[in-house]
């Protein structure tokens, strides 16, 4: 059994899967519950000024009838009254001392209330501090949230407040509502955070109601702008977590990964992508906190089979083969090809190409079956084929180098080399 | 022993022939099987279904909530499509072409979601088609069945004033009159006819028989075109001694009665045998056993593999408590005082054959059944002497026609089971949209050479 425990700037957890700040860590009720299910730690709801909510909060993208395959949310930070936060966040540190806990914070936007919101909590015994510069909704236009996060100089200021007063290790969380997250990120670990977490909900209209005409979700009528999260988002906060692994600046403190993590493979994929540890909201809010289970068991038997004895035998393995697109090898070439035997004749593949892409697979009509192969000479390798594709391994790309040696296209320009003649 | 009627309670009867075909219950539950359709491109399916409905296309209508669209895609390939999505054997076409059988995974519920899409289409009475302004053209069509319907409809939508011929009193023809009424309920084909002929510009005249109540002369007359669709009829009789007594009934006439006169007057016998593996013969067994018969046996010459029927047919009748014995060809009924007593059977032997393919014997082996009703499905004849009586070329009285219903006469096209012989309504409905567009050529050029 390979070991699964992390630790993130000496912030010990059986585990790297931590509930990110939101409604399932907002009380000591579910967070104990969260603990004995098996949960590594968790990020309690943010706390701040005592806000109001309203009603409804939530809505989601369905897709070819998957249920929540997006979700958005329009809640603000915890609207419970902060002593009563403090204390359960204690109860819960004492009942549990294994499991990571951090707070989310976000303060008023001036020096003493950082200072006196870090002094209360520190005082909780939490073990970190996590700064929330990512909210999207409702406190950016108090000045705060994703107000902060998206400007690296105000962000620098807050994050230097908090050090000041901070004797915990300080997480900065970053917004995604960015064009990039780096001038952030640097500016958060130049202003000497410990670590940098992401991402945040991304800003968004889930969809209309075709008929109230209202966006989703409706308050009384009226609707605002949300925040994304959910297994939709992977890919953009797998892309932006990329970018803080590569910028020798922020990639000299911890990631904790944010964004769509549904599953242990999602966790791993964040970790070779950088991630010490994950963050998981949505999926909890789906399923509840039993799908830490297969989280730690998946990872583990994975770990096993990949020789993996920690975790720290693979976070950030992945980040040196993500490249600027001049440096891919242009002479790497592969070709489709379609296993007649497996084939189920769907002709997806066919269509696909014939419209999608290259015109590169030929049908022989049949009946009721037609047959598809692949023009070796037309196909460019694209993958769509083998994408669209319903039966696993039926389409394979083989690899057909157009030449021995590595060539990128700054080195393919040097030499003149000729273009596509049609 | 004893045939007679009414032995059953009212509830009985209903519980018994109410519809059999499984709807779904929910929105939810249609879309979790329509999200399983891949959404084929030149999609098996559609390339099994005789009238080449889009079906990829009807699923992926019902995932978006397009249930309009969805029926359009239906009706505009099958005018028929609700009645065909209950009694299609969809085994043999589109679901057993549906990929996922090369998967070994569940075929796709094509006639389920069918049914869901054109049942609501058909219980609103969406009006889905226009009909184009009369362009003060005649048509006569002879039978309101599947293939009458569908030309009358297709030419309606052209604009084309159809009448139609009808000799029973409900339109539908087999589907009304030749169907097990738990596939098609006697309520569903009048809604289905009605829906139909909500186009306007169809007349149908019913109780008017084709030969009798009105000649061919008479509708050439008064006409731009006729088109022949009144199917097969004559029950194939055995030929074997004890045909005539009590208690043998031809399978056709049996289901047009139960079809017809409701279900308490239908006499059945205590212990009945059915002749015929097709079905028909299907249809007549398990209708049988539901008007209260004891025992019901289904007695076929050869084995399942040859078997007519589909599996999911078979299952019904097995279901519903009936026998078969296979592999017995029924050599004499055997009477008492007139009435039917026993059947005597002769055991076949496949024998191999230097073809490869295996050949019945008859072996001088017999069974005999004690039986009091033998009804008979050894399949259907054409109207042999009205076809001949008309000068019409035909085949043992099957019309001949071109691929697109063109007769041998000028003016006269044909289409459904009095061309083919007797098939599948969904044959019926793409004869008829042959037929229409073949008359509509006709009607602008005159001839139809160029299809000749």
């Amino acid at each position: 059994m390979a070991d699964i425990s992390a630790n993130f700037l000496g912030i010990k957890s059986p585990n790297p899967f931590w509930l990110a700040s939101a409604p399932p860590t907002d009380k000591k009720l579910n967070v104990l519950r969260a603990f004995e299910a098996g949960w590594g730690g968790v990020v309690w709801k943010t706390l701040g000024s005592q806000i109001k909510n309203v009603s409804s909060r939530y809505s989601s993208v369905d897709y070819n009838g998957s249920r929540v395959m997006g979700f958005n949310n329009i809640e603000l930070i915890s609207d419970r009254p902060l002593d009563i936060n403090l204390k359960e966040i204690a109860e819960c540190v004492r009942l549990f001392p294994d499991r990571a806990m951090i707070v989310s914070l976000m303060a008023d936007n001036n020096r003493n209330s950082w200072h006196e919101l870090i002094k209360k909590v520190e005082d909780t015994g939490a073990h970190g501090l996590e700064l929330n510069f990512g909210c999207p909704h409702g406190m950016t236009e108090r000045g705060m949230g994703a107000a902060v996060g998206q400007d690296p100089e105000i962000a620098a200021r807050v994050v230097e407040w908090v050090m000041e007063a901070a004797t915990t290790p300080v997480i900065t969380k970053l917004t995604p509502n960015v064009h990039s997250v780096v001038p952030t990120g640097r500016a958060a670990v130049n202003a000497g955070t410990n670590a940098l977490s992401l991402i945040n909900t991304i800003q968004s209209v889930t969809g209309v109601d075709l008929d109230t005409f209202v966006p989703n979700p409706n308050v009384g009528g009226q609707s605002t702008f949300g925040g994304y999260c959910g297994p939709a988002v992977k890919p953009i906060a797998l892309k932006m977590l990329t970018t803080i692994s590569q910028d020798p600046v922020t990639a000299k403190v911890p990631i904790s990964g944010i964004g769509g993590i549904s599953t242990w493979k999602d966790a791993a994929e964040f970790m070779l992508l950088g991630a010490t540890t994950v963050q998981v909201c949505t999926a909890a809010m789906r399923y509840g906190f039993r799908i830490v289970e297969d989280l730690c068991d998946g990872l583990n038997n994975w770990m096993d089979e990949k020789g993996f004895k920690t975790i720290d035998d693979f976070i950030g393995r992945s980040i040196t083969t993500l490249t600027n697109w001049e440096e891919l090898d242009i002479n790497y070439h592969i070709i489709a090809k379609i296993n007649q035997d497996k084939c189920i004749h769907c002709g997806l593949c066919y269509i696909s190409c014939e419209d999608g892409s290259h015109q590169a697979i030929n049908l022989s009509y049949g009946n009721p079956y037609n047959t598809y192969t692949v023009k070796d000479e037309e196909c460019v390798g694209c993958n769509l084929c083998k994408l669209v594709c319903p039966v696993d391994n039926c389409i394979t790309m083989e690899e057909h180098r157009k030449g021995d040696e590595y060539l990128n296209w700054k080195e393919f320009q040097r030499r003149g080399l000729p273009l596509n003649d049609h | 022993m004893a045939v007679r009627n009414n032995r059953l309670s009212a509830e009985e009867y209903q519980q018994h022939f109410s519809d059999i075909h499984p709807p779904f219950e929910t929105r939810d539950a249609a879309l979790v099987e329509a999200n399983r359709c891949l959404f084929c491109y030149d999609a098996p399916c559609t390339k099994s279904c005789p009238t080449s409905i889009n079906v990829p296309k009807f699923i992926k209508q019902i995932t978006t909530d397009n249930l309009k669209g969805s029926a359009y895609t239906i009706f505009s390939s099958n005018i028929m499509g609700g009645g065909c999505a209950k009694v299609c054997p969809v085994e043999k076409l589109c679901e057993g072409a549906c990929v996922y059988n090369l998967m070994e995974e569940e075929p796709i519920s094509i006639a389920r979601l069918q049914r869901y899409a054109t049942e609501r289409a058909i219980r609103e009475k969406w009006p889905l088609f226009e009909r184009k302004p009369s362009i003060g053209k005649k048509v006569a069509v002879i039978g309101a069945g599947p293939a009458g319907l569908s030309c009358a409809h297709a030419l309606s939508r052209e604009g084309i004033d159809v009448t139609i011929y009808e000799k029973e009193s409900k339109g539908g023809g087999l589907m009304t009159y030749g169907i097990a009424a738990y596939k098609v309920t006697p309520q569903f084909c009048q809604e289905e006819v009605d829906y139909i002929t909500s186009i306007g510009g169809i007349d149908i005249r019913y109780n008017t028989a084709f030969g009798k109540d009105i000649s061919l002369d008479e509708l050439q007359q008064q006409y731009d075109a006729v088109y022949l669709a009144f199917g097969v009829g004559l029950a194939r009789q055995l030929y074997i001694p004890g045909e005539q007594l009590d208690g043998v009934v031809d399978a056709i006439s049996f289901i047009y009665d139960i079809r017809n006169s409701g279900f308490p007057t239908v006499p059945v016998g205590d212990h009945v045998a059915v002749i015929g593996m097709g079905m028909t013969a299907i249809d007549a067994a398990t209708q049988a056993k539901r008007l209260g018969a004891k025992e019901v046996t289904l007695v076929y010459r050869r084995t399942q593999q040859e078997m007519p029927c589909t599996e999911a047919e078979m299952n019904i009748a097995l279901l519903d408590g009936c026998k078969i014995i296979w592999l017995a060809a029924p050599t004499e009924i055997l009477g008492e005082d007139g009435k039917v007593a026993q059947l005597v059977c002769n055991i076949v032997k496949l024998e191999d054959a230097t073809g490869g393919r295996r050949q019945p014997v008859i072996t001088d082996e017999q069974i005999i059944l004690p039986v009091d009703m033998v009804i008979k499905a050894a399949g259907q004849m054409p109207f042999e002497q009205l076809v001949h009586s008309h000068q019409l070329n035909n085949d043992h009285g099957k019309i001949s026609t071109t691929s697109n219903g063109v007769t041998s006469i000028a003016g006269i096209f044909a289409g459904g089971d009095c061309v083919n012989g007797g098939k599948e309504v969904v044959d019926a409905v793409q004869a008829g949209k042959n037929g229409a567009k073949a008359i509509l050529e006709y009607l602008q050029n005159g001839n139809n050479e160029e299809k000749r």
